[in-house]
């Protein structure tokens, strides 16, 4: 199989994906603007859990819990980005 | 920036929802009648790449930390209307699946990096290339200004709905939000300009694709 660029676009996307665990876990802007102003206690609890804090459920250990959260979030993003692409234009009368 | 669920009120996260549905409905228009067979793995390897990069918070002074938005390099890359798009299915991602970002929350996260994230960094990437006549130097400088611009006017929105829903009063809001974002919108535009440095040095058609 030849290689496309994409192969290697999407390469480069995965092995972010891995470096996540290096991340600082510090709070970002807004979370910490909310902190400092004293409204951070009024963030609600999300209704429903499915990979929260980018760590993959049921995985012990965290740099894996994470790595595997980033990979499937790559794969999805990819997958929804090409896919509506596609679809968009398949149906919308697209030009090259 | 993800906006949790508890910080909007229902007015402010009720409109902000329509007008990112109106803007994304128009993209979803749009970006069908224009888009061409190579635009597609780009759409795709975008969205991929900003979600990794989003998960990699940098940290900034004081224990605060920031990471890539991404808004300014998939309107560069892509053109606004499919910048939005990229970032909505992002945004839409985190939210349904990894808690970041509130669901009630998800039109004004749209809002603040899709909408005015990809249309704030995409004009201002034309107008200072075009300026410096999209030499290398002069797309790598544009496009540090545009995503630092990008970041600083999501930040502004983001904490203009803040004190709107009074949560926060603007006075305190602005300056803060401002502040933080001055700093980690220097980190979006190194990381913007080294990816775009990548993409002109190993493919550089794909910038010449049609931005829609």
């Amino acid at each position: 199989m030849k290689v496309k660029w994409w192969h290697i676009g999407l390469f480069i996307a995965l092995s972010v994906a891995c470096l996540a665990p290096l991340a600082s876990s510090s709070p970002d802007g807004l979370e910490r603007v909310a902190e400092d102003k004293g409204f951070w206690d009024k963030a609600l609890e999300p209704p429903y859990q499915v990979i929260a804090d980018y760590m993959f459920p049921g995985v012990e250990n965290e740099v894996l819990a994470t790595i595997i959260a980033g990979l499937i979030g790559v794969l999805i993003l990819f997958g929804l980005g090409c896919g509506i692409a596609w679809l968009l234009r398949a149906t919308g009368r697209g030009s090259a | 920036m993800h906006i949790p669920d508890g910080f909007l009120n229902v007015a402010t996260a009720a409109s902000t929802y329509m007008v990112s549905a109106g803007g994304v409905g128009f993209a979803l228009k749009e970006v069908g009648r224009k888009l061409g067979e190579k635009h597609i793995p780009l759409v795709g390897v975008t969205g991929a790449f900003i979600f990794a990069a989003q998960m990699l918070n940098f940290p900034i002074v004081g224990g605060t930390s920031g990471h890539l938005l991404g808004a300014a390099l998939a309107a560069i890359l892509l053109g606004p209307w499919t910048g939005l798009l990229v970032m909505s299915c992002v945004l839409l991602v985190q939210s349904l699946l990894f808690q970041d970002g509130g669901l009630l929350a998800l039109g004004a996260n749209v809002f603040n990096m899709g909408v005015v994230g990809c249309f704030v960094g995409y004009f201002v990437y034309r107008g200072v290339a075009s300026l410096l006549r999209y030499s290398r130097k002069g797309i790598l400088t544009a496009s540090f200004v545009a995503a630092w611009g990008a970041v600083m006017a999501a930040s502004i929105f983001c904490a203009l709905e803040l004190a709107i829903s009074g949560t926060s009063p603007l006075k305190v809001a602005l300056p803060a939000m401002a502040g933080f974002h001055a700093l980690i919108g220097i980190g979006e535009g190194a990381i913007t300009a080294a990816v775009l440095s990548f993409v002109l040095v190993t493919r550089r058609d794909l910038l010449e694709l049609r931005k829609i």
